[in-house]
């Protein structure tokens, strides 16, 4: 052990353990770890594979519903959608590994994440992405976003899975530590859903897919649960290397084994590799597994055991296999170019042993490294200090920098378009490929992607949402707007939200404060999806995510999948056509803070975020559902980043057909305009559908109001109401108080703001 | 009408592709990439992906596997082979269509939807498209830039092989040579092309211009059977 041996510290707390839990492993074991436990302990032990300070927490959340086949523990959520079929989906980070290296932590990321769907038995179908990085204008985000684009692209276009959404957001605190979240969804038949288990002593256990090497040694616990410092890039050679060739073999290897019913468990191997493989497949079973350490299939001579046992490299799958089966399998296996080698056996005793040269090396009860791994109750503090300094330059009385009194909306519309948050991800999505497998019906820029299933009638909606804005003011608020939020996206195409997944991106557990962030935002989680009536099928939670600047936003990364009865109905955002009534569903309220308005203006507004309406919220998903089966929707659009009038703008520029419109202003024009308030969606329908709308949305208890006309080329927004006053005198005569812009102009704003804020200008 | 569509271990668009071939009317089946022959069908369709990883240069291994030879023969012996971009790639490598394929002068993987005009309503792959008509469907890859000397290009277009381009408003999406999206080889019978016809085959999708080409694809190859069998 090379690397521990030019440390002086005890051999632990090298590898990452605290004094603690080397007392902890000693109960366990009623005696002390040797070398190569201690390094299995190490990795399992971590932060990443233990979720030993969040378990606690995350058994809070609400998981069970009707139609949930599987549920957190699996490696994917599984939700039935009917006809016999199911749906898998989950949501990982891989923020770490791609802030040390972009390309291939991100394509990682993604390989990572389509076995954890493959692995239940169900193909995947499509990715989405959920990116955060530092200022834009830096060179260093630059590289990140542009490694990290390349390598999900690289990977995802290469294994034939559509990239078909996901999220962009700057925010200088991801400088130094971007969020790679990927999400990804299979389909597959009920009857093949496969378990990570090792049941059947006797059994083999098979490993099969890439040879085993060096690469991402101790990566669980070296990168994903330490914080970034000036040592990093020493760290590089934890970062694995990803073969999307390979992956594609084994997905078409796996879903074969599968369909042929040749295995009795799969587990595929990511973080703390063979270890973690066998040790959490027996542990469900409440078996025990014999490790062959010899039979392991080496990429590189002279290996220690502890290299071999804890090795992360990729594309390597764990096949629990009935000895009857093992010609098949092997078959399959050579058949798909994938070398294949019995490396152990399932045993009645419980225990994960591990055999090398004849010797008995380890012997660990397989519970010890996963169901009975340490477990934590971190202290938890809220902030003494609430609200976020000011940033440089900015007015120093808050509020006064706010273009309120004599604001040109037009001017300030056009700058939110351009804004890199708010922009076309068209220079993103066209490095993705989106239409492979044939199933893509609306994709990239909308706020949820809609798949068709061949052979049926119904359609699957996908989306991904986080509010780390909004959580900097209120982490219960900011995860309880992102499920909202995310849940809204998915029921504006008329589809019926089947489950939440999440990844949970935040600080240094063991500091209160940053924990309280943690706490504050499971709680959000977990009343939001019981006020939606949503389970949560699954998650991911990264700690760690802070540097020597600081600690990132609060991000509660959520992902949800819905079902349409049938794809044909399907309601897009774009307006349909001109003549049609525009009406605002929902109430506007007061609270800019976390906005992009606010981040716009450069200043904390005092007057806080906007409040939440769960119950309302949940009104709002049942009416959209029922409208969308009535045929009443031409078109609709969730109202979130840049408010009011930038969805308004994205209905038009994708439509290319303007809108006549009165917008009633409560309490200021900035509010109205460009309040990110929850609970409202834009929706335009045929004037003879008008009345209908109206009381269906009125039987809901949902506020409906007209707010005007498809018509035209241009965007024309009146102001009206008292808080309307005002505006149009201090910017002189003859200017109308009114947001009036041509949508070509919309669109040129919104399709270059990313490029020119990366620098990419044609 | 049968149809082979081979599989390398790589190729991720082979099931988009025997499902749309199914939809055009024909008997589809998959040709893995280890048989040795093409088991008597009338049409080979080589499909997209990253026939064996694509690490070197994109279809540089796929010619030399054992079902390339096999679709070598049916295409000397006047058999019907369409490639579709990594398909072109590999046709392209195996030297059974004009050109080379490199990367595209954006230097990025792209996808995106384009427009094709038909340059020649004449061939079996376009006798049966509305005269006129611009197809709508996407592209995605990396290395799409049509490439051939300017001599050679030149005696291409004259001889008809260039099948089609890429058509404004979208316009050329990879720097390739004159436009051109799509050719053929001598014969008229052996086509490379770089957009997915495939994947605009349904008007749910986005397009069905792409089963416009799939059908008269059928269509002229079931013309050119007839023909034989007059002979």
């Amino acid at each position: 052990m090379s690397v521990v041996a030019e440390i002086a510290t005890p051999l632990h707390r090298a590898l990452g353990l605290t004094d603690e839990e080397l007392d902890a492993i000693h109960d366990r074991l009623g005696r002390d770890p040797n070398d190569l436990e201690l390094a299995m302990f190490a990795v399992m032990w971590s932060e990443h594979c233990s979720y030993k300070s969040s378990r606690r927490y995350l058994e809070t959340l609400p998981t069970s519903g009707d139609d949930v086949v599987a549920g957190p523990g699996e490696n994917a959520g599984v939700v039935a959608i009917g006809e016999g079929l199911a749906v898998a989906f989950k949501l990982e980070s891989h923020n770490h590994p791609s802030a040390v290296e972009p390309y291939q932590g991100a394509a990682t990321g993604v390989g990572g994440i389509l076995r954890d769907i493959f692995t239940m038995g169900a193909r995947p179908i499509a990715i989405l992405d959920a990116l955060k990085f530092g200022d834009p204008s830096q060179a260093r985000s630059r590289g990140l976003v542009k490694g990290v684009v390349r390598g999900v692209g690289g990977y995802g276009n290469c294994v034939g899975v559509p990239t078909i959404g996901g999220e962009l957001v700057f925010d200088p605190s991801y400088g130094d530590n971007p969020l790679v979240n990927v999400m990804a969804v299979g389909l597959l038949e009920e009857r093949h859903l496969t378990r990570a288990a090792a049941p059947g002593p006797g059994n083999h256990v098979v490993l099969f897919g890439s040879a085993t090497g060096r690469d991402g040694i101790g990566g669980a616990s070296v990168l994903a649960s330490a914080t970034f410092d000036e040592t990093s890039a020493a760290k590089r050679p934890s970062v694995q290397v990803g073969d999307p060739f390979a992956e594609k073999l084994l997905i078409e290897a796996s879903l074969e084994l599968i369909a042929r019913g040749l295995v009795e468990g799969l587990q595929d191997l990511g973080a703390a590799g063979i270890t973690c493989a066998v040790s959490e497949t027996a542990d469900r079973a409440g078996t025990g597994i014999r490790v062959d350490l010899d039979a392991v299939p080496r990429r590189e001579a002279g290996m220690a055991p502890f290299e071999v046992m804890i090795s992360e490299s990729q594309e390597r799958m764990c096949a629990i296999v009935a000895p009857r089966w093992l010609d098949a399998v092997l078959e399959v296996c050579a058949r798909w170019g994938l070398p294949a080698a019995v490396i152990g056996e399932v045993t009645d005793h419980g225990r994960i042993e591990v055999v090398g040269a004849g010797e008995v090396l380890a012997s660990i009860p397989a519970a010890a490294l996963t169901s009975d791994a340490i477990a934590f109750d971190r202290p938890a503090r809220p902030p003494t200090k609430t609200r976020a300094a000011p940033a440089p330059g900015a007015p120093s009385e808050p509020g006064e920098g706010l273009p309120e009194r004599g604001m040109d909306p037009g001017a300030v519309l056009l700058a939110l378009l351009g804004d890199a948050n708010l922009g076309s991800r068209g220079w993103v999505t066209t490095q993705y490929d989106e239409t492979v497998g044939t199933d893509t019906v609306e994709a990239g820029e909308r706020a949820a992607a809609v798949l068709r299933i061949k052979g049926s009638p119904k359609g699957l909606v996908a989306a991904t949402d986080a509010q780390a804005a909004v959580a900097a003011h209120d982490p219960w608020l900011g995860a309880a707007m992102a499920v909202s939020e995310c849940a809204r996206n998915v029921a504006i195409t008329g589809a019926r939200p089947l489950g939440v997944t999440n990844c949970l991106n935040f600080g240094d557990p063991t500091d209160p404060e940053a924990f309280w962030r943690f706490t504050e935002s499971v709680r959000g989680l977990g009343d939001a999806c019981r006020a939606l009536g949503l389970p949560v099928t699954g998650g991911n939670v990264s700690f760690y995510n802070a540097s020597p600047s600081g600690e990132i936003l609060p991000t509660a990364q959520i992902g949800v999948v819905g079902l349409l009865e049938d794809v044909e109905q399907r309601v897009a955002p774009a307006f349909r056509r001109a003549g049609d009534v525009v009406v605002l569903v929902g109430e506007t309220s007061p609270g800019l803070a976390g906005s992009a308005y606010a981040a716009l203006a450069g200043t904390a507004p005092d007057d806080g975020p906007p409040a939440l309406d769960l119950s309302r919220e949940a009104a709002l998903l049942h009416w959209l559902a029922a409208a969308a089966r009535e045929g009443l929707l031409a078109s609709a659009q969730d109202v979130s980043g840049g408010g009011l009038a930038v969805a308004l703008a994205e209905s038009s520029i994708w439509s290319g057909l303007g809108a006549r419109l009165q917008v009633g202003v409560g309490s200021t024009p900035s509010v109205d305009l460009f309040g990110e308030s929850p609970g409202r969606v834009i929706v335009s329908t045929e004037p003879a559908l008008w009345e209908r709308l109206a009381g269906s949305a009125a039987a809901h208890g949902l506020p409906i109001r007209r707010i005007g006309l498809v018509d035209g080329e241009r965007l024309i927004i009146e102001l009206v109401g008292e808080g309307a006053t005002g505006a149009a005198e201090e910017r002189g005569a003859g200017v109308a108080d009114a947001l009036d812009v041509a949508v070509r102009d919309l669109a040129h704003a919104w399709r270059s703001a990313l490029p020119r804020a990366l620098g990419e200008e044609a | 009408m049968k149809v082979g569509v081979v599989v390398f271990p790589g190729s991720n668009c082979d099931r988009d592709t025997l499902h749309a071939a199914r939809l055009a009317g024909t008997e589809a089946e998959p040709l893995w990439h280890e048989t040795p022959d093409v088991r008597g069908v009338d049409l080979v369709v080589l499909p997209g992906g990253f026939a064996y990883g694509d690490y070197l240069r994109a279809g540089v291994l796929a010619r030399f596997s054992p079902i390339m030879a096999a679709v070598r023969d049916h295409a000397q012996s006047g058999g019907f082979v369409l490639g579709i971009c990594n398909g072109f790639q590999v046709l392209a490598e195996a030297g059974l269509v004009p050109g080379a394929l490199r990367r595209n002068s954006t230097l990025r993987f792209e996808h995106r939807w384009v427009r094709l005009s038909v340059e020649r309503g004449d061939s079996p792959y376009t006798r049966g498209l509305p005269p006129g008509r611009t197809l709508r469907m996407p592209i995605a890859h990396g290395e799409g830039n049509y490439y051939l000397p300017e001599g050679e290009l030149d005696a291409l277009e004259s001889r008809g092989g260039v099948l089609f381009r890429y058509a404004p408003p979208e316009g050329n999406p990879n720097g390739s040579a004159r436009d051109i999206a799509g050719v053929c080889d001598t014969g008229g019978r052996v086509c490379g092309l770089m957009p997915h016809p495939e994947r605009a085959s349904e008007a749910l999708l986005g397009s069905d211009d792409g089963m416009l080409l799939l059908r008269s694809l059928v269509e002229g190859v079931a013309i050119a059977g007839r023909a034989v069998a007059a002979a």
